[in-house]
């Protein structure tokens, strides 16, 4: 669909002759604060989180199929870019829950000025941030734990 | 429509540099955004060193100052000089401000001042607000009623009522928070922007208003009203210390308390 506000863009010379006008910039000069970018965070981690519960569930269906199939993806999870990957998943899924709690704060009508705003950003990073690495490091120790025995 | 880059015409370059006086000791650059619908050529950023001595503490100030003494052919709207008549709103350190609100001595670096953003540039820091004004008369910011006022008297409000409009009546509409707002920068064409609709809020809220309802129908659409999407930067940015998003938060509240 046309954008009406294309009509805007056709100006005027001195002569009277028309010209197109320039849009003034957006993204290239405004200042990126942090509630700004948590916001489309939040919007990234939701695809993020999305697109790692569908590699997922690519995970469940190798374990029913059995051991070997199973083996085959652990080859993937156990390399350390399948581990970067997979705490990548846990950020976003983490994140996205966080920002979803501050959205249904904000419809409740609760922690909606300047301040709180600005107050709640780094706590909500913050939180989803320690919450991931408690998260990774537990099931990391787990599973060093568990070869350990293994072997001894 | 979502585009992140700008338009082949609006990409900017590099301009000339106005450089201060030799004896000046206290200089400080400011890069303005220029564009002239004669010169049929891409905007530019001029560079005018300026002597922070000679002026007073305001961008404006400085402003006013290139415009007197350096180079007359810079355009900017400006009038009151003291944040209530909206003119002077422009894109500062990049952040929507008034220039006469906002102190040089805020801005750490170069000074840099962009039109507001994401807007049709009439001339150099001079956007086209006459889309945001349509937006504005759409929600008909008037008083609508059906009843008659008494004959002897105004329509009467008590002090709770009237302090409903708090946060509202002070709006200057000088339309920082639209021009700030991604959402405004990508669906304008069909988004309200923040300032419409705390305009709007601002007569749902009156007590003497008797067409909320109608108000609210109105405001019922997935991109008028929805397009918030809770980003903040309206909040962030008005150099009133308003709270665009709230008033938006509270129509979604209205729209949502009507339905149950």
């Amino acid at each position: 669909m046309q954008d009406v506000r294309d009509a805007l863009y056709i100006g005027h010379r001195s002569d009277g002759t028309l010209t197109r006008r320039p849009m003034s910039p957006h993204l290239q000069v405004y200042r990126f604060r942090l509630s700004m970018f948590l916001s489309i965070a939040n919007r990234a981690a939701g695809v993020a989180a999305a697109a790692g519960s569908a590699l997922a569930v690519c995970w469940l269906n190798a374990a029913a199929k059995g051991p070997d199939s199973f083996r085959k993806v652990q080859k993937v999870t156990r390399h350390p870019l399948g581990i970067l990957a997979l705490a990548g998943w846990a950020l976003a899924l983490v994140y996205h829950f966080v920002a979803g709690l501050r959205h249904l704060a904000w419809d409740a009508g609760y922690r909606f000025e300047k301040k709180d705003i600005n107050e709640d950003g780094p706590v909500a990073v913050g939180v989803a941030v320690g919450t991931t690495v408690v998260l990774v490091a537990t099931v990391l120790g787990l599973a060093v734990c568990r070869s350990r025995k293994k072997a001894s | 429509m979502v585009e992140f880059s700008l338009p082949k015409n609006s990409k900017i370059g590099k301009g000339r540099i106005f450089p201060a006086a030799p004896d000046a000791k206290n200089v400080k650059p400011f890069g303005i955004y220029r564009w002239n619908p004669d010169d049929g050529a891409n905007p530019v950023v001029d560079t005018y060193e300026i002597d922070l001595d000679k002026i007073g503490p305001m961008v404006l100030d400085a402003l006013i100052h290139i415009k007197n003494d350096v180079d007359p052919t810079l355009t900017f709207r400006r009038s009151c000089r003291e944040g209530i008549c909206g003119s002077c709103a422009m894109n500062i350190d990049g952040e929507n401000t008034l220039a006469c609100l906002k102190p040089i001595k805020d801005v750490k670096a170069a000074v840099s001042i962009y039109p507001l953003p994401h807007m049709p540039v009439v001339k150099d820091l001079v956007p086209d607000l006459n889309g945001a004004y349509a937006q504005l008369r759409s929600i008909e910011p008037w008083l609508k009623s059906d009843t008659a006022p008494p004959p002897d008297s105004e329509r009467r409000q008590s002090i709770e009522e009237r302090s409903k409009l708090d946060g509202m009546w002070e709006c200057i509409l000088c339309f920082c928070c639209t021009t700030s707002c991604p959402s405004y920068w990508w669906n304008g064409d069909r988004y309200l922007g923040p300032a419409t609709l705390l305009a709007a809020y601002r007569w749902i809220a009156d007590s003497r208003d008797e067409h909320a309802g109608e108000r609210l129908d109105a405001l019922e659409d997935p991109l008028k009203l929805y397009a918030c999407r809770t980003i903040m930067n309206c909040t962030q940015t008005c150099p009133k210390g308003l709270n665009p998003a709230k008033a938006i938060a509270r129509i979604k509240e209205l729209q949502l308390e009507r339905k149950i």
